[in-house]
């Protein structure tokens, strides 16, 4: 949280405004952009709760199990609906043409049979090991997203991070401080009304009078027609937070690191193959990537976007044409600063006997090795930063180079 | 006058919802005799139940869903047909127009699709996603001022109506009863053994019914019970999919080439008893959800029985023992996953899971080891007595000695709101909107594990700046008719900081005041 000395600086609305804690690093920034060549590194980090089932995403067709495995909701070259070859063996789910742009502009790629280093099947721990970069379950408090921004060195320091939703995700909970934003419409208290609560908040309840100076704060960045909620279903709304959050980020003094989530992928039933349910929120998902591309415009370039999940699920398709919670996934990049182009993978196969524990996709790479790579090539951290504070215990899974272009 | 109002606020806040306004008393009262005042309603486990007029059974509620559902489908298609002899007709410019006799149909027809497709939202009625971002939406209307000219609101169906008498009916009860535990009780089983109204049109219009049938009736019974009644609910079956699960050797499994959905029998080991951690396998995963293939609902046609009610359908259920967290369980039909539930409900890592969450529920985010430790020991020694359990918390030290640092809930702090201002409501709209937007829409978590239960969920900034602006609001609506300060006296009293009484007392105008006093820290924090 914000310390004491920032605090006692917003005396005003305007203050808020202008010298809030989440903005008032901006100064440091250009700083910031001269050390790593000019550029303005920008990293959004999407998390998607419930389980992606990655041997649908990202279908290896090559694979002569495949098929056989995945059954009534195996993805195919041909039909109706064709999955979009990615190379001789992966194909794109055809929900996803915007990716698909993307990757063949070589600034997408995908690494598949990835986890992190949790091997049970709870959603919640699979989560917080996730978010926290904890080598294992447990009560943290801190995600290591946060812990990344409070070890960019001094002088060059991000301070702020968005984190978009009413409440703030683990991955970017932490000491460093956080704002927060979400889209919806409500007549707002006014300025002398609000002010009054900072200051019996600061008096009584300094947690929640940082809290609010934030919340305050980011409301006014985040205003305008396009921010206002509009009705509609899930894939309308993933893409107007995406585009929110974009328009924050693509400010000058914006928010470098943001964290978002979007929930739902937890098909144990009925998930669809080309078309149906999973195929509908694979569809949210690439109209947010495009809608982060189109808002940020220049700073496209110097973006990359980490899209991950807590396991996979099983290679097998249940009772139900669903799948149950499995083990190894995908994760995807996306952004300008992304070497794409690329499925990255050291494919286990999907025999019977090379599967994990006999039903799910096995994993090959560490996600931790991916997310350090991003870290590393667009912030400079150090292996032994990356491998102590940031994923604790991680020392044995090295970042993997040559993600970031 | 109150002789100890700091026992007064935890008696109020941390075990119930808040003192109400006008002439109550609560506050007095509850710091006479603090536990007395909250263990008043644990004498009066009828007091939990939920009846009012119009709700109806889950079976009732269910045939409604199928009647809706049909009406909506033949709507579409005689849609279809008009639509094409409409094309056959209009053909042919010269062709007089329809009789009368067709036409008027026809209308009605075009009517309720709309309604249909404003509900469908294409094909994925049964698809939680999108089920659960649209729904939110449409229930806001009262979120913006209106604008100039708003189109009239569609007629709500019998599941949205459902859904609003159900809320409406839970709301008034917070309302109005007197310390609130046993609510807040409900609240707390209800969330644990949660499911969610966005998995589609059952599960919206049976979310209160499954509360007041499967819950209520055990808040002050045992947990064994309301296990086995949430586990044979037919709102939990369709929400974890068992409904849908097929012994692979059952004659159906065969039949129809389809098996195994473990989503339910994983969530019952993991978040309603043993905790993740607690000593299972994905053996006893796959095991468990053999176990209770064939436990489901009748469908629309009755085929198994009423429809819309629990059944179990032996065609579908896997033959053979089944080996369970090192106990095998003989072949017994629905009796066999009745056994197995008995001896997870009794479970020491159940006992241990159980007394954690209720502990963190209402002591503190950390809870006291010592305390879990006690509660444990009373769920062995009882076999799961939730009245017990119950008794044991107020009975605790640790409770009145914690300082009070938990943020309220979004649905605590809107009515605490409502008791304080003595608002009986007459509509849940307000309040369905506001949970809305402050991320815990009523009976809608996004995953089976519930809202979170930790001051960091809620004290967020988004949060707490939505808090804000919905005080305001309400503030600026009731703001002109009531005494802030005599406000402050229900609520605090001598426990309010010279800080938040001096905020209040300088206040500009009647409504700044009451909005900062529904934000105020002894508001918020529990």
């Amino acid at each position: 949280m914000i310390d004491c000395v920032e605090n006692r600086l917003l005396t005003s609305r305007r203050g808020l405004l202008l010298g809030g804690a989440s903005f008032a690093a901006w100064a440091y920034l250009p700083k910031f952009a001269r050390a790593a060549n000019g550029r303005d590194p920008r990293l959004i980090v999407v998390i998607l709760r419930g389980a992606l089932d990655g041997l649908s995403t990202v279908a290896p067709l090559g694979d002569p199990d495949y098929a056989g495995l995945h059954g009534s909701i195996a993805l195919a070259a041909d039909g109706a609906h064709p999955a979009i070859m990615l190379d001789s063996f992966f194909a794109l789910h055809p929900a996803m043409p915007e990716f698909a742009r993307m990757y063949r502009g070589g600034h997408a790629a995908v690494i598949h049979a990835v986890a992190t280093p949790y091997r049970d099947r709870s959603h919640f721990d699979g989560q917080d090991v996730l978010e926290s970069g904890y080598a294992g379950p447990g009560r943290v408090q801190s995600g290591w997203l946060n812990r990344a921004l409070e070890a960019l060195p001094r002088g060059e320091r991000v301070w702020s991070g968005l984190a978009v939703g009413p409440t703030t995700p683990l991955v970017l909970r932490g000491n460093a401080p956080t704002v927060g934003w979400a889209p919806v419409a409500l007549p707002q208290a006014d300025d002398d009304t609000a002010m009054r609560l900072v200051d019996l908040y600061r008096h009584r309840d300094p947690a929640l009078a940082s809290a609010l100076s934030q919340g305050l704060q980011l409301e006014k960045a985040a205003s305008g027609d396009d921010m206002k909620p509009k009705p509609g279903n899930q894939v309308v709304q993933m893409r107007q937070v995406a585009r929110g959050a974009a328009k924050l980020m693509a400010a000058d003094d914006g928010p470098r690191i943001a964290a978002l989530a979007f929930d739902g992928w937890d098909t144990h039933a009925n998930e669809g193959g080309p078309v149906g349910r999973l195929a509908f929120l694979l569809g949210g998902l690439d109209g947010a990537l495009a809608e982060f591309e189109s808002g940020l415009g220049d700073r496209w370039r110097d973006t990359a976007v980490v899209v991950a999940t807590e396991f996979g699920r099983t290679a097998r398709i249940n009772g139900t044409d669903g799948t149950d919670h499995g083990t190894g996934t995908i994760a995807l990049l996306a952004g300008g600063a992304v070497k794409g182009g690329r499925v990255i993978s050291d494919w286990p196969g999907l025999k019977l006997a090379n599967l994990y524990e006999g039903r799910d996709l096995k994993p090959t790479t560490d996600l931790r090795s991916v997310i350090k790579g991003v870290l590393q090539d667009q912030f400079g951290l150090s292996d032994r930063v990356l491998a102590e504070t940031v994923f604790p215990d991680s020392a044995s899974a090295r970042p993997m180079k040559g993600l970031i272009a | 006058m109150a002789r100890d109002s700091q026992a007064a606020l935890v008696a109020l806040n941390r075990f119930g919802f808040g003192a109400r306004g006008g002439a109550s008393g609560d506050l007095i009262n509850a710091a006479s005799d603090p536990r007395g005042f909250v263990k008043a309603e644990l004498a009066r486990p009828n007091g939990v139940l939920l009846e009012a007029p119009g709700l109806q059974s889950t079976p009732q509620l269910g045939q409604a869903v199928f009647a809706y559902q049909d009406q909506v489908k033949q709507a579409r298609e005689a849609a279809k047909e008009t639509a094409k002899e409409t094309a056959k007709a209009t053909a042919p410019a010269e062709m007089p127009p329809q009789p009368p006799a067709d036409q008027k149909p026809a209308l009605r027809r075009n009517l309720s699709l709309n309604t249909a497709a404003t509900e469908i939202g294409g094909q994925m009625t049964d698809a939680k996603p999108a089920d659960s971002a649209a729904k939110p939406e449409m229930m806001q209307p009262n979120a913006s001022p209106p604008p100039a000219a708003k189109p009239a609101p569609q007629p709500l169906n019998v599941i949205q109506k459902t859904f609003r008498a159900e809320a409406l009916a839970r709301l008034q009860r917070a309302t109005l009863v007197e310390c609130g535990f046993t609510e807040r009780l409900v609240v707390f089983w209800s969330n644990h053994f949660c499911i969610s109204a966005s998995k589609g049109e059952l599960a919206r219009i049976w979310a209160g019914a499954f509360e007041r049938e499967a819950i209520r009736p055990h808040v002050l019974g045992r947990f064994a019970d309301m296990l086995k009644a949430v586990e044979q609910h037919p709102a939990m079956l369709f929400f974890l999919d068992n409904q849908q699960s097929l012994g692979p050797d059952s004659r159906a499994g065969q039949n129809r080439k389809r098996g195994l959905n473990e989503n339910l029998a994983r969530e019952i080991m993991e978040l309603h008893t043993l905790g993740v951690g607690g000593g299972y396998t994905q053996e006893d995963v796959t095991s468990l959800a053999r176990i209770i293939t064939g436990w489901t609902f009748a469908g629309r046609q009755g085929q198994l029985g009423t429809p819309g009610s629990f059944v179990f359908n032996t065609n579908a259920h896997q033959p053979g023992s089944q080996m369970l967290l090192g106990k095998t369980y003989e072949p017994a039909g629905v009796a066999q996953g009745e056994a197995a539930l008995a001896d997870i409900a009794r479970h020491p890592s159940t006992a241990n899971f159980i007394a954690t969450k209720l502990v963190r529920q209402f002591v503190a985010d950390d809870p006291p080891p010592a305390l879990v430790a006690r509660l444990r020991d009373v769920f062995v020694r009882t076999d799961g007595d939730l009245k017990a359990m119950a008794t044991a918390l107020v009975d605790s030290d640790e409770a009145w000695k914690a300082p009070l640092t938990k943020m309220r809930s979004p649905y605590d702090f809107l009515v605490a709101s409502g008791r304080l201002l003595a608002r009986v409501p007459e509509d849940p709209g307000r309040y369905l909107n506001s949970l809305n937007l402050l991320g815990q829409p009523l009976w809608s978590p996004a995953g089976p594990n519930g809202f979170p239960d930790t001051s960091a969920a809620w004290a967020a900034p988004e949060g707490i700046k939505l808090r804000l602006d919905i005080a305001a609001q309400v503030a600026s609506r009731l703001g002109d008719n009531i005494d802030p300060l005599d406000l402050l006296e229900f609520a605090a009293a001598d426990a309010a900081s010279i800080e938040t009484r001096r905020t209040i007392e300088r206040a500009e105008s009647r409504q700044q005041a009451l909005a900062l006093l529904l934000m105020s820290p002894e508001m918020q924090r529990r």
